[in-house]
């Protein structure tokens, strides 16, 4: 049954892609992310990752898709017709992608609890979790204490980010030209 | 949006719970999905959403951008000072047990909601500058093309 | 036929990434290979958490009374915890990359890639000829 439900999903989110990849009215495909977006938020809660879930439907069908729509807004609305069709980015893919499929064949199989993902780390965080620290989310408890350290540099990388993009389009550089201009 | 008389009100009526909501997903993560991260993303929501329909003008009126670009680096701060005042405790960097000896959980229990408030914080303003810049550059594409 | 079911998963989740893969470099148009970015994100993040999913196991979150049920699987929270914070960092960066196509436009009026490469090598073949006597022929 849960497979039937992932392979549904991943039915719908290949042919969300697909469209992405055909359209050139950039307004549906800014939208069409948006829906692959909340799909792949539905494919996380079956996966068991709620919290993820939840992150990625707030982020990627509500922020992202409004700020695209806003360089849209900036840009332009079309895509211009494609070049003429070269063989050598799909080369490029289908290597790529049968490298990363042999690569998977020696991964375990999905869902076994035995997987070397579970064994150590993982078993540790779920026994000590409770005495350590007692908080019922062990997503939160790991986030905020067990990788304090991760997550502070996130927080950091996040502010960098909008550093950066005031930096180029904040118009702060435009503002203090206008102040000099003004007191000369 | 001016003429929008749905979507204006619909708004009023939407803001309110939306900030409702983030502040409930900031301090119940610990009990249920949530946490930082995703609560300043649902907080800057709000504002997006009032700036979209209302105007820009109207948006920075409520939540300055002076006010937005502080709050990005004092969450940073927030989360790194923590880091510090444990450090000042005696004991390592983001150690939040030091904070209560006799009652470690309590300490965990305390950094946890300090560190994410810290998180929330940097998230939403990060989002909401990126806003701000994004919907201050004069547009290419006027209303009545979409 | 266990072995097909068990990997299947991770093939699908391949498959995905490289259409995402695709639209960045096949298509010439910024945005477009922001989104085609975002989709090849989306998709590792899928691989990622599928690793941590286990049978007949749950989501990582307690009751609150902290009463644990020794017979309840619980899936692995680590790859929750690096994707939750991947993907706040991933918009973080994709409103970098949308704020440089921004000032692309400015500077040259386009966002199509082969444009923006002609206008360039316009813009060089006229530095050169100014400059290529001062650079002894070579520029």
């Amino acid at each position: 049954m849960e497979l039937f439900i992932i392979l549904t999903l991943f039915f719908m989110l290949v042919v969300t892609a697909i469209a992405i990849l055909m359209m050139r009215h950039l307004f549906a495909v800014v939208m069409l992310s948006g829906v692959f977006s909340l799909l792949s938020a539905l494919l996380f809660v079956t996966l068991d990752a709620v919290d993820v879930a939840f992150t990625e439907a707030a982020v990627g069908a509500g922020i992202s898709t409004v700020l695209m729509l806003g360089t849209m807004a900036l840009t332009s609305r079309n895509e211009k017709m494609p070049r003429d069709f070269s063989p050598i980015p799909l080369l490029v893919v289908i290597a790529t992608g049968s490298v990363l499929i042999y690569g998977t064949l020696d991964m375990p199989i999905f869902g076994s609890p035995t997987s070397p993902a579970l064994s150590h780390l993982a078993t540790a965080y779920l026994t000590q979790s409770p005495h350590d620290i007692g908080v019922p989310n062990v997503v939160t408890a790991i986030l905020a204490s067990y990788r304090g350290y991760d997550t502070l540099g996130e927080t950091v990388v996040v502010f960098t980010a909008c550093v950066g993009v005031l930096i180029l389009i904040g118009g702060l550089a435009r503002r203090r030209r206008k102040d000099e201009e003004g007191t000369n | 949006m001016r003429h929008h008389l749905l979507l204006r009100v619909i708004t009023k009526l939407l803001v309110g719970p939306i900030l409702l909501f983030a502040l409930y997903v900031q301090f119940h993560g610990d009990y249920s999905p949530g946490g930082g991260f995703q609560a300043g993303v649902i907080f800057a929501v709000a504002f997006i959403l009032f700036g979209i329909v209302f105007g820009l003008a109207k948006v920075k009126q409520v939540f300055p951008p002076w006010l937005v670009h502080k709050l990005a680096a004092l969450g940073v701060l927030i989360y790194a000072g923590t880091g510090v005042y444990s450090l000042m405790l005696g004991s390592t960097y983001l150690n939040y047990s030091a904070f209560t000896p006799a009652h470690p959980e309590h300490g965990q229990h305390w950094g946890i909601l300090v560190v994410e408030l810290g998180v929330g914080v940097t998230v939403a303003a990060v989002m909401v500058a990126i806003y701000y810049a994004f919907a201050a550059r004069p547009p290419v594409i006027h209303d009545e093309e979409w | 036929m266990e072995f097909i079911l068990g990997h299947l998963n991770y093939w699908l989740f391949i498959v995905l990434m490289m259409i995402g893969f695709y639209i960045v470099v096949a298509r010439g148009n910024y945005i477009k290979k922001i989104v085609g970015l975002n989709v090849f994100q989306a998709s590792v993040f899928m691989f990622y958490i599928s690793i941590g999913k286990v049978d007949g196991g749950t989501a990582p979150i307690f009751p609150t009374d902290m009463n644990i049920d020794p017979n309840v699987v619980y899936s692995n929270p680590l790859p929750h915890v690096l994707i939750l914070t991947a993907i706040v960092v991933g918009i973080a960066t994709t409103s970098l990359g949308l704020a440089l196509i921004v000032r692309i436009r400015e500077e040259f009026g386009t966002i199509e890639e082969d444009e923006i490469l002609e206008i360039e090598s316009k813009l060089q073949a006229e530095e050169n000829s100014a400059e290529g006597p001062a650079m002894g022929g070579r520029a």
